[in-house]
């Protein structure tokens, strides 16, 4: 870490022109990171950005750190290369819904089992966008695509659910139009030790414009959306009027008064499982914020301790160790 | 202790040159153990010896049927060998199935020892035999030895403590010391093992070492044999040696050469037959800085390992030919990063999932072709066990010289067999540090990633070096910046620079020897496990007074230099391969004007000899 001066969102902006369709809620998403990539004081050189593919991805590129835009689906796995061989770099992983949920699902469900200390961000705008507008594993059922003309057949995943269910050890939603939210939320995923999985509602203003509107628009959201911070009650509402109360597996909407108090940080991930599926009861927010939170070893920093422990236990190896071992004979 | 006649020491003793056995029973009687323990204890006696272990896909197919019969083969001699040998000289046969399957390979006049214990009705009826074999003449022209070795091991632990299902688990100890005692082989180094390898079970150590012992003994009181035989040590070169399995001598050369390349290796893998046991080694040298991942599929093998060799570790990855379909498209990644990688297939029967536990050399097409756009990867192929440990070196010395993916080939034959190995000079291992960027300095020049020196390589700039961050990426890269570019002539350009990098390295490796005349009729050009065959077959041939000049490619891509010149020399290539010809192919098109004869034969198993030896023969007798 060489940087002495503090450093600012600008050192994190590559030289390139960014090449999203003007109005992307990826512009916003890539500010939120560059602010808390920025805030966080980690150098440029000790931080990489790993990418698939899909509009997402070009992510890397616009960054000033080192960046590995790779093939489709497999950011996780080469995140985990390159976290697991040198523990001592900032790791993020720019994915999609496609990317992430459909042909890397396996990599995605792997690296969060295994808890690889990554900073994973999902866009999700419910859409194939760069290959133009078919219907993904995101977008509800009944909704009308190139690839879905009398609208989609497929039962849709809930990103988080999907996360909680792979026993990730950090959960969180954020979405494109709130940059405080976001940073708030980056922040705490890069602060986390382990796998932090963040799900980012984001608009595509060409193939699904409007996707989420009933949930983030201004006008609405203060109704719709309920956020979930850790160790507070659980309050939403124009006058904050509102609260949800957890009872069992079941949550019922009451007044701010019964509203229970978040806690993402219980061992057991029934209770952020239950949350994550709040707002397909009728007349339930939409939930945000931090879903899990808990403590784990990481896979990196295990897999490292291994090695160093066997060295302390039995020195350092050689070559010569590795061939002149096992039962040996001399002819002469 | 007094002083007692030694164990048929009446007898006469014969020396033989070399000996073939095979032993053969069902997978669950330990035939591999009671194999690999006679190799063993030939090669502490300083026999050469060359092994084929021949086991079923299934871990355990129903009991005594065909599909379930596990075998051994070894050579050991007191001369240079190459092969297991074509015929075994002795079979060893615990059951009725393992009986008629390897019946036929038995030489004319050899012996067959077998278990008459596993001979009931019952044991008829599992293999699918009508008639008992040991008793309808059909094995006249061997020498039949029967053995009740079910009762003789259970008169021999009579009063142990163990179940009578642990018993008659001793069976193959028994037979390994009735084969000591016919060969007249130390039981040391047997005892030994079997003392470590049952430490906490000290009382199954001891049963293994009574049956073993018993063996040895009823070779002489029983007088089933006529005479012992002895297969002196051979004449090796002098140096130190152990005895070295393909997989295993793979690893410890993958370990070395990211050793002598200054860096850490980075193992990422998914377990498939039969190059499971390469990840199985690796995570056994920890202590060696080796990093192992087993990863969720064949895919993030690949890809954890070019991630690692972003941050500078060596990336290898390991598998086998349906693991490499899988791995094309980051295969493809790695051309475009230009990284290092190493990507072993072990091959094996295919296509499709094949045969798993048989070998075949039908991937070498695939291995230089098989990714989407002109994405060239050099390639290596493994000859024998002991030579894995060079070529695994060999190939970290390229990807890290040429920071290219390399496809480093061996076969199920190498990956199981084993020879004896003539440790190298350590201080004589080739060295080729690898050279990172250094940090550089705000104001200084900014690092041009896709810059090449004199070996057409970019430069490897690590995460954690200030001053040399960059994007790396799978799209097309502009020529020096390494920025994204859809340019149409830099696409042709990047395209010329990969495949001119690919070819130079030509220029780092050796024209192959020719063995024997260095003109002549015929030349057998081999690659990868045929090379103990065609040795044996040209030797075989040199006796009977026919010429046989060989040559063997361990680099598939690029080409050595001067193959055409040799090529030149001789009237006709013969080229056998356990596959549809793909070599032939190959050279065909790089070599227009000779005369290439294909030999192809896909069996799941080596060559013979003799079949080489009979085509060398028709052809030069056309």
């Amino acid at each position: 870490m060489t940087e002495t001066n503090p450093l600012t969102k600008k050192d994190f902006k590559s030289d390139q022109e960014v090449r999203w369709c003007p109005g992307c809620g990826d512009y916003a998403i890539l500010n939120a990171v560059q602010a808390v990539c920025a805030r966080m004081g980690i150098a440029r050189e000790d931080t990489v950005f790993v990418s698939g593919i899909g509009c997402s991805s070009r992510f890397p590129y616009y960054m000033s750190t080192f960046g590995f835009h790779t093939i489709h689906g497999r950011a996780p796995a080469i995140a985990t290369g390159i976290k697991t061989a040198n523990p001592e770099l900032s790791v993020w992983i720019v994915t999609g819904d496609g990317d992430g949920l459909s042909i890397g699902g396996n990599h995605l469900a792997h690296i969060l089992r295994r808890n690889v200390d990554v900073n994973i961000l999902l866009f999700n705008n419910q859409i194939y966008g760069l290959t133009k507008g078919q219907y993904s594993p995101t977008s509800p059922v009944g909704r009308r695509t190139k690839t879905s003309p009398m609208g989609s057949i497929d039962r849709p995943f809930n990103p988080i659910s999907f996360a909680l269910g792979c026993n990730a050890t950090f959960v969180a939603r954020t979405y494109d139009s709130n940059l405080k939210h976001m940073e708030r939320t980056f922040e705490a995923a890069a602060r986390h030790k382990g796998a932090s999985f963040v799900e980012i509602y984001q608009n595509c203003v060409i193939f699904n414009d409007g996707c989420f509107e009933d949930v983030v628009d201004k006008k609405v959201r203060d109704d719709r959306m309920i956020d979930l911070v850790p160790g507070e009650p659980m309050i939403y509402g124009k006058q904050r009027e509102k609260g949800i109360k957890v009872e069992g597996f079941e949550t019922n909407v009451t007044g701010a008064d019964d509203a229970s108090v978040w806690d993402p940080t219980l061992s057991s991930s029934a209770p952020a499982f239950t949350m994550s599926m709040m707002d397909e009861n009728p007349g339930h927010p939409n939930p945000v914020g931090v879903f899990r939170a808990v403590s784990a070893p990481s896979y990196d920093e295990v897999s490292a301790s291994q090695v160093a422990e066997a060295i302390t236990e039995s020195g350092a190896g050689t070559i010569r160790d590795l061939v002149y071992a096992g039962e040996t004979w001399e002819v002469s | 202790m007094t002083t007692t006649r030694e164990p048929g020491s009446d007898l006469p003793l014969q020396k033989q040159e070399r000996v073939v056995i095979r032993f053969a029973g069902d997978s669950g009687d330990g035939m591999q153990i009671t194999g690999n323990q006679f190799t063993s204890t030939s090669a502490a006696v300083g026999n050469d010896l060359a092994t084929l272990p021949d086991f079923p896909a299934e871990i355990r197919a129903p009991a005594g049927t065909r599909p379930g019969v596990s075998g051994f083969q070894l050579c050991f001699s007191s001369i240079d060998i190459h092969t297991p040998g074509d015929n075994p000289d002795v079979l060893v046969a615990m059951n009725p199935a393992a009986l008629v399957v390897n019946i036929a390979d038995l030489k004319i006049g050899g012996v067959v020892i077998a278990n008459t214990g596993n001979f009931t009705a019952k044991d008829l009826k599992k293999a699918r035999v009508e008639v008992n074999p040991l008793e309808d003449g059909s094995l006249e022209g061997y020498r039949v030895i029967k053995v009740d070795i079910n009762k003789r091991v259970t008169e021999a632990l009579d009063g142990s403590t163990l179940s009578t299902k642990e018993v008659q688990r001793c069976k193959n100890f028994y037979t390994l010391g009735l084969m000591y005692w016919l060969y007249s082989r130390p039981l040391e180094p047997t005892e030994e093992w079997l003392r470590k390898k049952f430490a906490k079970r000290g009382e199954l150590a001891e049963a293994n070492i009574t049956a073993m012992r018993a063996g040895f003994a009823a070779g002489d009181i029983h007088e089933m044999f006529q005479g012992r035989f002895e297969v002196p040590a051979a004449e090796l070169a002098p140096g130190t040696y152990r005895k070295i399995m393909g997989n295993q001598a793979l690893a410890l050369g993958l370990i070395s050469g990211a050793e002598l390349a200054g860096l850490k290796a980075f193992l990422g893998s998914y377990p498939i037959t039969p190059a499971s046991s390469i990840l199985e080694v690796m995570a056994s040298f920890k202590r060696h800085g080796v990093v192992t991942f087993q990863a969720e599929d064949e895919i993030a093998a690949i890809c954890a390992a070019i991630g690692a060799s972003f941050t500078g570790s060596l990336g290898m990855t390991t598998t086998s030919g349906p693991g490499v379909a899988l791995k094309g498209e980051a295969m493809g990644l790695g051309v475009c990063v230009e990284l290092p990688l190493v990507i072993v297939n072990v091959q094996r029967g295919g296509p499709s999932t094949g045969l798993p536990t048989k070998t075949e050399q039908a991937d070498l097409l695939q291995a230089l072709f098989g990714r989407n756009g002109e994405a060239p990867i050099p390639v290596l192929a493994v000859c024998s066990p002991s030579d894995a440990f060079d070529c695994a070196i060999e190939a970290c010395r390229i990807a890290v010289e040429y920071m290219t993916p390399v496809i480093l080939l061996s076969d199920g034959y190498i990956a199981n067999g084993a020879e004896p190995w003539r440790l190298p000079d350590i201080d004589g291992l080739p060295r080729f540090e690898a050279r990172f960027e250094k940090p550089r300095e705000k104001g200084n020049s900014r690092l041009m990633p896709y810059s090449r020196d004199e070996r057409s390589s970019r430069p490897w700039a690590l995460p954690g070096t200030a001053g040399t961050e960059h994007r790396v990426g799978g799209l097309e890269k502009e020529h020096l910046s390494g920025e994204i570019s859809y340019d149409a002539e830099n696409h042709e350009f990047m395209i010329l620079k990969r495949q001119e990098k690919v070819m130079g390295i030509r220029a780092s490796i050796p024209t192959p020897e020719i063995r024997g005349p260095r003109s002549g009729d015929l030349l057998i050009l081999g690659w990868g496990s045929t090379y103990g065959t065609i040795i044996d077959a040209a030797e075989r041939c040199a006796r009977t007074g026919t010429e046989g000049s060989t040559l063997h490619l361990r680099h598939l891509w690029p080409l050595p230099e001067g193959l055409d010149e040799i090529f030149d020399r001789f009237k006709a290539i013969l080229i056998p391969e356990i596959n549809l010809g793909q070599l032939a192919r190959v050279l065909r098109g790089e070599y227009p004007h000779h005369n290439f004869i294909s030999f192809p034969k896909v069996q799941g198993r080596p060559f013979l000899s003799t079949e080489i030896v009979e085509k060398v023969t028709d052809i030069l007798e056309r």
